[in-house]
């Protein structure tokens, strides 16, 4: 506490996050997220990051996409979406792991699908 | 090319979009980012994470004793396999002092290509080490031709590197895309040729 330093121009990402890093969501980079209606306008109560956020989501992308596009670091981009979602303003799409059987089908079908791009 | 399987007509926001993870390893300069610019349909992307450790190791930063932040750089491509079926690839940073952060990034992933520079067989070390110990997900190993010369033959580089009897290991050449999506098919045929249980009980 007695070395705090000045850091003029820097803002604390947790700023924006009120302090959270994680999210409720099972947000991972892969994921991609689309807003819940692309027609409307982001509540202007949201925080100017968040705004910019649902701003991205009217086309569908992934985490890492809207963070590389908006220099927001990863863990708060998924914070701000975890809160976008919550409040129903972005839709969140399924992630496929491979990890159970189930997924086979889905996996089959990406497989097929480098099949045809790559001879 | 639109499977009849998913003829949910109502989805104009593309509801029914689906993405899947595949995570690119290997030592510093082996051809990670390579691989992922030969593949795919974006040029390579780079995103930031702030990352926190324990700041025990760090000496530079002592007016924040108790937490150290690191941004780390990861590259990232992706490619559409189907019209709702959207593959990424993660290039994970390749500097040994950020191993920590790969659990976050090897999360949820279909799995792991681990590229070696033949030449460097050291440099990969610690990605295998990485996932024959964690298990959580299939990978396979990658060896980049980079003058169309391998030194060792398969066997030699299997035995050197203690890589597991079933784990695959395939030559390429990064910069090419045929080659570099034949390294991806592979991934993908043997995570599915392995058994998977669901999930455990206790």
């Amino acid at each position: 506490m007695r070395n705090r330093r000045s850091r003029r121009g820097r803002i604390r990402p947790y700023t924006f996050t009120g302090g959270r890093t994680r999210s409720r969501h099972p947000l991972l980079v892969q994921t991609l997220v689309s807003a819940a209606d692309a027609n409307t306008e982001a509540p202007s109560t949201l925080p100017p990051e968040a705004q910019r956020i649902h701003e991205m989501c009217r086309e569908t992308r992934s985490v890492a996409e809207i963070s590389a596009a908006l220099k927001i670091p990863l863990g708060v981009t998924q914070v701000l979406l975890s809160d976008l979602a919550d409040q129903g303003l972005v839709y969140i799409h399924p992630t496929i792991t491979g990890h159970s059987p189930s997924e086979n089908q889905v996996l089959e079908r990406a497989l097929r699908g480098l099949e045809r791009l790559f001879q | 090319m639109d499977s009849n399987a998913s003829s949910s007509s109502s989805s104009a926001s593309g509801r029914s979009l689906v993405s899947a993870k595949v995570v690119v390893a290997g030592g510093f300069g082996a051809g990670k980012t390579t691989l992922v610019g030969s593949v795919s349909e974006i040029p390579p992307v780079s995103t930031e994470a702030v990352m926190t450790e324990a700041s025990e190791q760090h000496d530079d930063l002592s007016s924040t004793p108790e937490k150290v932040t690191t941004t780390v750089a990861m590259d990232f491509g992706r490619l559409t396999l189907e019209q709702e079926l959207i593959m990424y690839m993660f290039g994970t940073p390749g500097q040994a002092r950020f191993w920590f952060m790969w659990n976050d990034i090897v999360r949820g992933a279909v799995g792991a290509v681990i590229v070696v520079d033949s030449r460097r067989l050291a440099d990969c070390f610690d990605a295998i080490d990485y996932f024959e110990t964690s298990q959580s997900v299939p990978y396979i190993v990658a060896l980049n031709r980079f003058d169309g010369e391998l030194p060792y033959t398969v066997d030699q580089i299997r035995e050197a590197l203690e890589i597991s009897p079933e784990v695959p290991i395939v030559d390429f050449d990064a910069r090419d895309r045929n080659s570099a999506g034949n390294v991806l098919k592979t991934l993908l045929r043997y995570a599915l040729s392995r058994p998977r249980q669901p999930d455990p009980v206790g």
